[in-house]
């Protein structure tokens, strides 16, 4: 059960990861970092300002895409335009930098973040879980259905599949790429953000919370196959089942190593990850 | 000439001037946590040290010199604590360092003070290899726990309180759980007492359910905990969610920062060490403590803000046994002061009355008699009685 609560959140901050991969071909580092950030605004306006949680929950989604479109114009865009791989240290630079700027503006220490989900355990299948847990799966899988309708049915989801297909093309077909990638960014920053508010209850907020979801969701993205939306939300769930389930059978201490073994093992026999299409050479 | 006796004049005021101001005051320096996690005990440990200076100000400082504090922020980092003691000790020249909460960091420091001869005074990591260290010229002291007798004193009082037959560990992965690991087997194999398993977790851990798990179906009847405050609070919403309500005997990780809040009413659950506690009945020299405290910190309000009360009183004995040396010495000079500290023969301080408190076998002031075991209640730190 924990485990399916951790891997939708994996599979949430994964789908940043595939967005902005499969639209622009970069990746955002920063994203465990925006986690924290959708957290740590999150307590901001709804503990410390008193705003009621609709409220506060809006806010801070804002704030995490308005960071992704930050991100996208100053730390991405000036180097792969110039088709340099920079952007790379640049979105890991990022990151550290919105680490330590919350470590000055928030605080020091962990802070608790209260949510009425997260109060008494009921009973599933016999094992206690917060409501929350429940939630968090449902809201995980729902997006990523949500996403993958929206970007089948709707124009501006055509608009980013044709950037997907052919980039010059979709130029030519008057659609605006560069804001079709920015509003990839807000998303999948706000997606991030998203997964930190679900998490901070079951948790606590600080500045440095981001980080290992960062680095477990980008190898989430790769074992799913960073190309397909519905195998990154499906590796998602995968990597946390069998997290929660080593730890039970072989005990905490082999968890990270059979985890990591795991994933590269998977890559070499799956170099284009479990559900990933090779990419068509065109000749 | 004249220009050359002009110069030689001003060298000669610069040369004289510079040690001059340098010697006007002794320098202390401390090198703990004051960012991150943890940052609470840094703040304690600070206090502690800064109302115990300047009792010794107010007494005409040391050989005549007024006392300062230097502080560096190690962000419970093991290289940049390194850095920061090195800095202290050869550019700012301190007399003595104090340490921090975190074992790794003081264990990385403990080498470059023993080489350096610069007394080095734990006032709180507890780590047994900090004062046991095996160098044959041992610089570093302790007014703290030890690691070693508080697993002797956890497993005592969980016999002692809950008659345990198979107790369980649950253990942070890093080199503080890893020397009670060792601690705690050792004083289970002395009473004699299997052990239901040993988990770890990491310090991130969102979830520690599976490991409790594993713990509760190895039939496990108490719990002791080792982490910080954060890991400790998982360990604790971890519990609620299984419903588990195994009596938790933990060391005092929990007692560094904003426990209650971060794991909820179910804090009070977890029984922890602590050396000292300002709550209840205090003797007169705790009560001049916390005066002095509450007019040096206005912010001062409640019982729950002289938490965590260890680093504190840790801090302000270790300030005065370590002035006592300096003063007995009559020098800052590190291989005197440190043969002063062993003849240190009675002190009367805030946590007890020391009776020679440090042999050349012995650098630990603090033993199990000194323990005590306490639990949070809304945010303050209580005293349990066994």
């Amino acid at each position: 059960m924990s485990g399916l609560c951790l891997g939708s959140m994996y599979g949430l901050i994964a789908l940043g990861f595939h967005m902005t991969y499969v639209v622009s071909n970069t990746v955002n580092f920063s994203q465990g970092s925006s986690v924290m950030l959708g957290a740590v605004l999150g307590y901001a306006f709804a503990v410390r300002l008193g705003w009621p949680l609709p409220l506060a929950f809006a806010c801070a989604l804002m704030a995490c895409a308005a960071f992704g479109l930050l991100v996208e114009r100053t730390l991405v865009r000036p180097f792969s335009s110039r088709g340099s791989n920079a952007w790379l240290m640049a979105t890991v630079a990022g990151g550290i930098v919105l680490d330590n700027v919350v470590l000055f503006t928030f605080g020091k220490e962990p802070r608790s973040f209260p949510s009425v989900l997260a109060l008494k355990p009921i009973e599933v299948f016999g094992a206690g879980v917060y409501p929350l847990q429940l939630v968090i799966p449902v809201v995980g899988i729902g997006l990523a259905a949500a996403l993958a309708i929206v970007t089948r049915r709707t124009r501006r989801g055509k608009a980013l599949l044709a950037v997907v297909q052919n980039t010059d093309a979709a130029r030519l077909m008057g659609i605006n790429v560069k804001r079709t990638i920015a509003v990839t960014y807000a998303l999948s920053t706000a997606l991030a953000g998203l997964a930190g508010l679900l998490i901070a209850p079951l948790f606590s907020v600080h500045s440095d919370m981001g980080t290992l979801f960062g680095i477990k969701a980008f190898a989430v993205a790769i074992l799913g196959g960073i190309t397909s939306a519905s195998g990154v939300m499906l590796a998602g769930l995968i990597y946390g089942i069998s997290e929660a389930l080593v730890t039970a059978l072989l005990g905490s201490s082999h968890t990270q190593i059979v985890m990591f073994s795991l994933v590269i093992a998977a890559l070499a026999l799956m170099p284009n990850g479990l559900f990933g299409r090779a990419p068509v050479k065109k000749v | 000439m004249r220009v050359r006796g002009l110069l030689a004049g001003v060298a000669a005021v610069m040369l004289a001037a510079t040690p001059a101001a340098a010697q006007d005051t002794i320098k202390l320096g401390l090198v703990a946590a004051m960012s991150g996690q943890s940052a609470k005990s840094g703040e304690a440990i600070v206090r502690g040290l800064s109302v115990a200076i300047d009792e010794v100000n107010a007494k005409g400082g040391l050989l005549g010199k007024k006392v300062t504090l230097l502080v560096r922020d190690d962000e419970s980092n093991p290289a940049k604590g390194v850095v920061a003691a090195r800095e202290l000790v050869q550019r700012e020249k301190v007399a003595a360092l104090f340490g921090g909460l975190d074992t790794p960091v003081s264990l990385a420091i403990v080498p470059f003070v023993n080489g350096a001869k610069v007394p080095f005074m734990g006032v709180w990591a507890a780590g047994t290899p900090i004062t046991r260290n095996g160098a044959a010229e041992n610089y570093v002291f302790r007014v703290s726990a030890v690691d070693e007798l508080v697993d002797n004193a956890l497993v005592g009082y969980s016999i002692a309180k809950y008659a345990t037959k198979k107790p369980g560990m649950i253990l942070i992965n890093n080199p503080w759980g890893e020397s009670n690991e060792k601690g705690l087997k050792a004083a289970l194999a002395a009473k004699g007492i299997p052990y239901a398993g040993i988990e770890k977790f990491e310090t991130n851990d969102v979830d520690v359910v599976p490991q409790l798990t594993r713990l509760k179906e190895a039939g496990t009847d108490v719990l002791y905990l080792v982490a910080n405050v954060a890991p400790s609070s998982q360990v604790v919403k971890s519990l609620d969610r299984m419903g588990w309500k195994v009596p938790i005997v933990s060391h005092w990780g929990p007692a560094g920062g904003r426990f209650s809040e971060l794991a909820g009413p179910s804090a009070s659950r977890v029984h922890f060490i602590q050396t000292y506690s300002f709550s209840g009945k205090l003797s007169p020299k705790g009560e001049a403590v916390l005066a002095a405290l509450k007019k040096k910190y206005p912010e001062i309000k409640t019982m729950a803000d002289v938490t965590p009360a260890v680093g504190i009183a840790n801090a302000y004995d270790a300030l005065h046994l370590t002035a006592l040396a300096i003063a007995t010495a009559g020098t800052t000079d590190g291989p005197k002061v440190r043969q002063a500290l062993y003849g240190i023969d009675s002190y009367e301080g805030l946590i007890k009355t020391y009776k020679r408190p440090f042999t050349p076998e012995n650098h630990d002031a603090l033993g199990e008699k000194d323990y005590i075991f306490t639990h949070f209640v809304e945010g303050e730190i209580l005293p349990l009685t066994q």
